[in-house]
């Protein structure tokens, strides 16, 4: 199935260019009280968060849930509207266009650059349509009108993704899980996009599934030359299949670095915490340690200062009344904390590699 | 109440333990009848868990793991029964009840869901109720199974059961406890809700605590919190557990025994430590090498297991994993099933490249 996959894909020189460049990203929504709909606060979902992704480039958002890592790759695809801030996308035909500017209309022709992988792959397939239309409906919305042009296209659609083109008369409860992913996968690839928006494209899937699906993840990216904003919870899938990784925490970037940098030295307190938490498969490695006390801020109601300071274990004065800025704290290392410098947190890195499991 | 003698239970080959087991399940079954076939969703499924340890049960879906553990709580839906086999429940040192023979609605089996044994559902949202307050939900279970709290006293009053509750909260972490006991499921956070749900299911103080999947609808950071609670609270009560989980991660950070089943059957089991460093069963290798583990090489494709699991209308003929194995033996596996049986010394494993011994059906 995935037999295409030369072993070592390693990291590719990924183009300098920013193919997309995300600048004081703002979403905030409203919260209504009464008959009178008043705005009594606002939840800051997505808070000036910035970021580029370069062309053929992975890059993993990361958080706990309700970090605004979901809203932001929607904002991202226009999915919904930003409320302030700029999306830098660089077209094909070459001129870059700021997205979060673009009516609807003006959108329409640019979407086919852009498409996203679902989490759910039970909800995002629709149950009545065969996957012929179910693949081919983004082509025939994009003016591939001929059904027999369609067809083949589905047909080579199906075989890249490692499944048979026969099937394409049957409907998606006939699939398990892992094949409707890989059929998700299909859809979003009909439109040749460049940029592919994965929101948790793994984590309904068991574990073997899920291997199967990263590997055929890495091998569309080698093949098509594709750019992967990928969201995730799983700190082992991220490290495995991202190059940079950025870490959010209520609707703020907290920490943004290469993988290999900030798993063997992440420079936040949270990153570190999410880190620690993370079960090791290996009982001869003790881990999920409960690093964190206290719940999630309320994104309407953030604490002062830095946001993270309640359940900071490094927390001091000025963690309280000051928010810190994001800041360069080393070689393409961002991080969100005062004490970035003189803390020395501990990650998941190779550096301490047990030996590896499975083969005795 | 109807009883089996203990003579019925075959010697396991299990761990050599110094207490009974509290519940042995030996070569259980349960099908789907359905009008398009018969699912076998558990196919002989047998293991021990002993008072006081965590057993993993780990295994992709459709393996049977929460069927077998509703068969165990006799809660399988019709069209699906058990078949065959017994679960053997030891509440006291000289009592042992199959479960298998009570019946589902009968006070004795009622008796003992619940209160002997509780479950904590995977889904904390859909298990409660959104139209009463979880406080409500717990102090109805408490007064449904008082003789847990006072077995020879009056029954509890609302008061001492809602005191219980608030005791319960503070016990699995929840602050302001008596201010969230009238609140709603829903307005609970997800790593509260699930406190709530461990709550509930610790309420009638059971010998036997079934979690199923308890923190796959969970952060990392919760998921850690959820754990230690569990770990704490089973030192402390000295409960057995069964962690059912498809996540090879908490099952190494929880479990002491694990179970690893495919396709209703159990393929091995053994001490925690065997299963991740001496795996034995070709599954349960494949399984471990297609982590992304966080000391793998990144952005190299992992090892997998070719293939799917199969239809359940498709079962293969012999073992059923060996359509995806990488050491299958020609015109063995395919032909017969392999029995359970000792590898080393306290690991167990149904392959045939350790021993030629079929299952008996």
């Amino acid at each position: 199935m995935t037999s295409g996959v030369a072993a070592g894909l390693g990291t590719r020189g990924a183009t300098q260019d920013p193919l997309l460049e995300v600048k004081h990203l703002r979403k905030f929504f409203p919260v209504q009280k009464g008959f009178s709909r008043r705005i009594v606060a606002e939840v800051r979902a997505v808070d000036d968060v910035s970021f580029e992704v370069r062309e053929g480039e992975t890059l993993g958002l990361v958080g706990e849930s309700g970090c605004g890592k979901t809203t932001t790759a929607r904002c991202v695809l226009r999915a919904m509207a930003p409320s302030s801030g700029q999306i830098l996308f660089r077209t094909r035909e070459g001129p870059v266009v700021d997205l979060a500017q673009l009516s609807r209309k003006e959108l329409r022709p640019l979407r086919p650059q852009m498409q996203m992988v679902f989490q759910d792959p039970f909800g995002s397939l629709n149950p009545r349509m065969t996957l012929l239309d179910n693949v081919g409906e983004p082509l025939l919305v994009n003016g591939l009108r001929d059904r027999w042009a369609r067809r083949e296209r589905v047909a080579d659609l199906l075989r890249l993704v490692g499944m048979r083109p026969e099937y394409m008369h049957r409907f998606p409860h006939a699939f398990s899980g892992g094949q409707r992913q890989r059929i998700g996968i299909a859809r979003a690839l009909a439109t040749e996009p460049r940029l592919v928006v994965a929101d948790e494209p793994v984590s309904a899937l068991d574990v073997s599934v899920q291997a199967q699906v990263l590997n055929l993840l890495l091998e569309l990216q080698q093949r098509l030359h594709l750019t992967y904003l990928f969201v995730a919870h799983d700190l082992g899938v991220v490290r495995h299949i991202c190059e940079r990784v950025a870490v959010m925490y209520v609707g703020q970037l907290v920490e943004m670095a290469p993988a290999t940098s900030i798993f063997s030295r992440p420079r936040h307190p949270y990153t570190a915490a999410l880190m620690k938490a993370v079960p090791v498969p290996d009982p001869r490695v003790p881990s999920g340690d409960v690093a964190l006390q206290g719940e999630v801020a309320n994104p309407a109601h953030p604490p002062s200062g830095c946001y993270f300071h309640p359940r900071c274990p490094f927390v001091v004065d000025v963690c309280r009344t000051d928010p810190p800025e994001l800041r360069v704290v080393a070689p393409g290392h961002l991080a969100r904390c005062h004490r970035a410098d003189e803390l020395t947190l501990e990650g998941i890195g190779p550096a301490d590699s047990p030996a590896r499991m499975g083969d005795p | 109440m109807p009883q089996t003698p203990t003579a019925t239970d075959p010697a396991p080959a299990t761990v050599a333990q110094e207490a009974a087991p509290l519940l042995s399940v030996r070569d259980l079954r349960v099908s789907f009848f359905l009008e398009e076939g018969v699912v076998r969703a558990v196919d002989g499924l047998s293991f021990d868990v002993f008072p006081g340890q965590v057993l993993g049960i780990v295994g992709e879906s459709g393996c049977g793991k929460s069927v077998a553990m509703k068969a165990v709580l006799q809660l399988v839906e019709s069209p699906g029964r058990i078949v065959s086999g017994q679960i053997l429940f030891r509440p006291a040192a000289a009592q042992v009840i199959d479960l298998t023979r009570l019946a589902p609605r009968g006070a004795p089996m009622r008796a003992i869901r619940g209160a002997e044994i509780a479950l904590i559902p995977q889904e904390p949202m859909a298990a409660f109720s959104p139209v009463h307050s979880v406080g409500d939900q717990i102090v109805e279970a408490i007064r449904l199974h008082w003789r847990q709290w006072r077995p020879d006293g009056p029954p509890l009053t609302r008061l001492e059961a809602r005191q219980i509750t608030a005791e319960l909260f503070r016990d699995v972490g929840i602050s302001m406890p008596e201010q969230r006991l009238d609140a709603y499921s829903w307005q609970l956070s997800g790593g509260l809700r699930q406190r709530a749900m461990i709550a509930m299911a610790l309420s009638c103080k059971p010998r036997l605590l079934i979690a199923d999947e308890p923190t796959t609808a969970i952060d990392v950071t919760t998921q850690a919190q959820v754990l230690n609670l569990v770990r704490e609270l089973q030192r402390k009560y000295r409960t057995a557990v069964i962690f059912i989980t498809h996540d090879l991660g908490v099952i190494a950070q929880i479990a002491r025994e694990v179970v690893v089943m495919y396709l209703g059957r159990v393929m091995e089991q053994g001490p925690v430590d065997a299963i991740f460093h001496e795996a034995k069963h070709p599954y349960t290798r494949a399984l471990l090498r297609s982590i992304p583990g966080l000391q793998a090489t990144p952005r190299v494709p992992l090892p997998i297991i070719t293939g799917s699991i199969p239809h359940p209308f498709n079962r293969p003929r012999g073992c059923p994993f060996h359509p995806r194995c990488s050491d299958v033996i020609a015109d063995v596996c395919n032909r017969r099933v392999p029995a359970l049986l000792p590898v080393g010394d306290r690991q167990q494993a149904s392959c045939f490249l350790y021993h030629d011994v079929e299952a008996v059906s």
